[in-house]
């Protein structure tokens, strides 16, 4: 049985020279929920962006037994749902149907297929009534939901996130807390939303200045004040 | 913080509305390409382009005022056509003594001035109804449908989407020089710089934001390959036209038609 | 409103079909080969970088300056984003922001689309690579040079690009040459001063905090013969045409006529060639032409002295 996400060895230097990422490794379950935390600049982001191979640095990235590599990059891409930080980027078509289908039309599905896809997709994140809407007018909670709908509708075998409580108000917060507790995927969320983590993560993943410095257990780490002030995290009240 | 203001579009319920986004595209530049081949003071078809017109606005219920307005975007240019009221001979209407000019105003050149701009207004008005009443997502169907460029119409669409953000953006910048803007209230102390200075300041602000706008290009870029874009562009079939969008297409030309050959034989 | 365009987009009623058919064909032309240039250079990059540039073109259109008066200066793009992006994705860039401008807020119309893209996207662009690369080819790549070349860059762009819609207007029989010219290119070589100096603000900008923006567009566009050809083709053409039109009206029509238009062009639906007359005018449109020439000899002659001195001063 192949891990849905493996990661070893991996090290990434940016073209200006700074180095992002330091001999990670990280192995991930099927179906395991993870956090990714860690204070800004700690290379989160740079790790996310190598799991569909938009960034490709030295060591090996395995998604659901595949390698990250040219050949393989247009399955894992369908493979790996990424969501970005700002819906802004991520919804980037007139409206919210054209998104949602983006993904499926460029996994070459027929029309029929394409539909089903984007109803299912909406449906699973509660906003079915939002097809024909334009982004532009969403709220930031509905755009966020519409971001995760549009790599729904790929099909993805995992789910990466990156911040995607940031900036929401409470209401809208808690319904995407529920709306990621009911989703049965692989998942790797990165974030600073402490109190997120310990609702919904078994497992967390501490990152700094580009090296995994803790991997286990939320409610073993959650404890261990040290570790957490060290790297500029806090345990939520 | 959304700029609504630049979007035209009004969800109303009319006929207009309702007619397919790509019959609608194609009668609005048919009706525009008649209204410029129709020679210079046909009168009696004017009447009737502007018959036409008007049970258009009326039927999209835009609201007369609402198009009478924004047609005023046009004004300015019947200016720079003023001249030719003087310059075309013809029959004199009137003269005028400046100085040692003589200035004469011809029937013809009176002609062609009011020609020109009920033309113009005949067609700014189709504009704003064609706009007005048409999702601009549904226009860029439209446009793929009569064969722009799959390419070109993916730029629009994306530009779009992103005219907001950035409008958005443009004013946060305005917004923040105001707020930075102070006066001294000192009469001897002038504020605001000189000219220089405030159009020094204004670039700025223009080079953050292409600054900003590349940045998210990059961001997009990401976000698009991550969904398997591979540069080459796809849309979903198109839905075929039914019976009554054939017949208001294929009737319209038809009007169209008849009056160009009205136009000729007046 | 915050959006205030340039008085440069010519509304449909203002041009005759002949022209804005014309102008149409060489845009869609022009277009067409920029869309295949710029998909070999940037491939899947093209669509977003295209269209978040033409949005922010269009919102840079936003940001004014007050000048005096309740006027106040703002920006076209067309050197800015041809000074960012090189030629081919300028003329796309330009292309979509005038196409949205017509399509959605009706600035411009519809059928003179072909020639509000054609004076902006393609005279506009051209003009401000033809500038911008030759001025750097003089005085190199140092802070003053480039944007000594910027400021030439944008002001001619918006000077030559109102000559030809002046210049279309009059063929249009629209305006007469004598008054269209000298009055658009009058107020766009004010007009001008303005897009210089923002154009200059922004490169300045950019200078500053993303200098290898800057670097890159000659390495971007070379191989731009074809584009130096079209620049000198305007100008050309632009010297030629604009005396013409405006003092020999005939000129036009007597070419019209070898070319066994005039038949067509006397019938009913046709109407090409205006029969206006100007006494008294060659001296005058002669004269305007002159003035434009001379302005923009004293802007390059500016540019060029401010760009030598500081050349000198720094090394």
């Amino acid at each position: 049985m192949h891990h849905s996400i493996n990661i070893d060895r991996l090290s990434f230097a940016y073209p200006d020279g700074h180095t992002a990422l330091q001999d990670v490794s990280l192995h991930i379950q099927p179906c395991e929920k993870v956090a990714l935390v860690g204070p800004n600049g700690a290379g989160k982001s740079t790790l996310i962006l190598h799991l569909n191979g938009i960034l490709r640095g030295k060591g090996e990235v395995c998604v659901c037994g595949l390698e990250v590599k040219e050949p393989n990059l247009g399955k894992i891409r369908a493979m790996v749902g990424l969501v970005f930080q700002s819906p802004e980027d991520q919804l980037f078509s007139p409206t919210v149907y054209d998104d949602v289908a983006f993904g499926p039309l460029y996994q070459g599905l027929s029309p029929q297929e394409v539909q089903q896809r984007v109803d299912q997709a909406l449906e699973a994140v509660h906003m079915s009534a939002y097809a024909d809407r334009v982004s532009h007018h969403l709220s930031l909670g509905e755009k966020k939901r519409i971001a995760i709908a549009t790599v729904l509708s790929m099909q993805p075998e995992v789910l990466v996130l990156d911040e995607p409580t940031a900036g929401l108000d409470p209401g809208a917060r808690r319904s995407l807390i529920n709306l990621l507790r009911e989703l049965p995927l692989t998942m790797l969320v990165s974030t600073h939303d402490m109190l997120l983590v310990n609702e919904l993560f078994p497992r967390m993943v501490i990152m700094d200045e580009g090296r995994i410095v803790a991997d286990g257990e939320t409610t073993v780490l959650m404890n261990d004040k040290e570790l957490l002030e060290a790297h500029g995290l806090e345990k939520p009240v | 913080m959304h700029i609504h203001f630049l979007d035209p579009f009004k969800a109303i319920d009319s006929p207009i509305h309702e007619l397919d986004p790509r019959v609608k595209l194609v009668l609005s530049l048919a009706f525009i390409l008649t209204t410029a081949i129709i020679p210079h003071g046909a009168w009696p078809v004017y009447i009737f382009l502007l018959a036409i017109i008007f049970s258009i606005v009326i039927l999209s219920r835009l609201g007369f005022i609402f198009v009478l307005k924004r047609s005023a975007l046009a004004l300015p240019f019947v200016l720079a056509a003023f001249p030719v009221i003087f310059t075309i001979q013809g029959d004199p209407l009137a003269s005028f003594n400046i100085g040692n000019w003589q200035l004469i105003i011809s029937l013809q050149g009176v002609e062609r001035l009011l020609s020109i701009t009920l033309k113009s207004w005949i067609s700014i008005q189709t504009a704003i109804v064609l706009a007005s009443s048409t999702r601009f997502p549904d226009l860029l169907m439209a446009m793929r449908a009569i064969h722009i460029p799959r390419l070109l119409v993916a730029i629009f669409g994306l530009m779009w989407r992103y005219l907001f953000v950035m409008a958005d953006e443009a004013l946060r910048l305005l917004r923040a020089r105001l707020a930075r803007s102070g006066d001294t209230g000192l009469s001897d102390k002038k504020s605001g710089g000189s000219l220089a200075w405030r159009a020094h300041v204004t670039g700025g602000m223009a080079g953050s934001l292409f600054l900003r706008a590349l940045e998210r290009s990059d961001r997009i870029y990401n976000a698009m390959i991550s969904r398997g874009y591979d540069g080459d562009v796809r849309t979903l079939p198109q839905p075929p036209l039914g019976s009554s969008q054939w017949a208001a297409l294929i009737g319209g030309l038809g009007l169209l038609f008849i009056l160009l050959v009205l136009s000729i034989i007046l | 409103m915050f959006y205030s365009p340039l008085p440069m987009h010519i509304p449909d009623g203002f041009l005759s079909v002949i022209v804005s058919i014309l102008l149409w064909i060489v845009s869609i032309g022009v277009i067409g080969y920029s869309l295949r240039r710029v998909n070999q250079d940037l491939n899947e990059r093209q669509v977003p970088l295209m269209g978040v540039l033409a949005a922010a073109i269009f919102a840079g259109q936003m940001l004014n300056f007050s000048v005096t008066g309740g006027t106040s200066g703002h920006l076209m793009g067309a050197a800015i984003a041809t000074i960012l992006l090189g030629p081919w994705a300028g003329v796309l860039v330009l292309t979509c922001v005038v196409s949205i401008q017509a399509l959605i807020f009706q600035d411009g119309g519809l059928l003179a689309l072909g020639a509000n893209i054609f004076n902006m996207g393609v005279v506009g662009v051209a003009v401000s690579y033809f500038t911008y690369t030759s001025m750097q080819k003089i005085l190199g790549k140092s802070q003053w040079g480039i944007f000594a070349s910027g400021f030439a860059a944008a002001w001619l762009s918006i000077f030559i690009a109102s000559l030809c819609a002046a210049l279309e207007l009059a063929i249009s029989g629209t305006s007469p040459a004598n008054i269209a010219i000298p009055a658009m290119g009058g107020i766009h070589a004010l007009i001008g001063i303005g897009e210089g100096l923002i154009t200059v603000g922004a490169l300045a900008f950019l200078y500053a905090s993303r200098k290898d923006l800057l670097d890159k567009t000659s390495t971007k566009t070379v191989k731009g013969n074809l584009v130096w050809g079209v620049g000198l083709v305007i100008a050309f053409a632009l010297a030629i045409i604009s005396p013409l039109a405006s003092s020999h009206p005939d000129g036009l029509e007597w070419v019209a006529e070898q070319k066994g238009f005039l038949d067509i062009a006397q019938g009913p639906l046709y109407n090409i060639i205006p029969d206006y007359v100007m006494p008294g005018i060659s001296n005058e449109a002669v004269a305007t032409i002159i003035a434009g020439i001379i302005g923009t000899l004293i802007v390059f002659g500016v540019a060029l002295g401010v760009a030598f001195s500081r050349r000198r001063s720094t090394t």
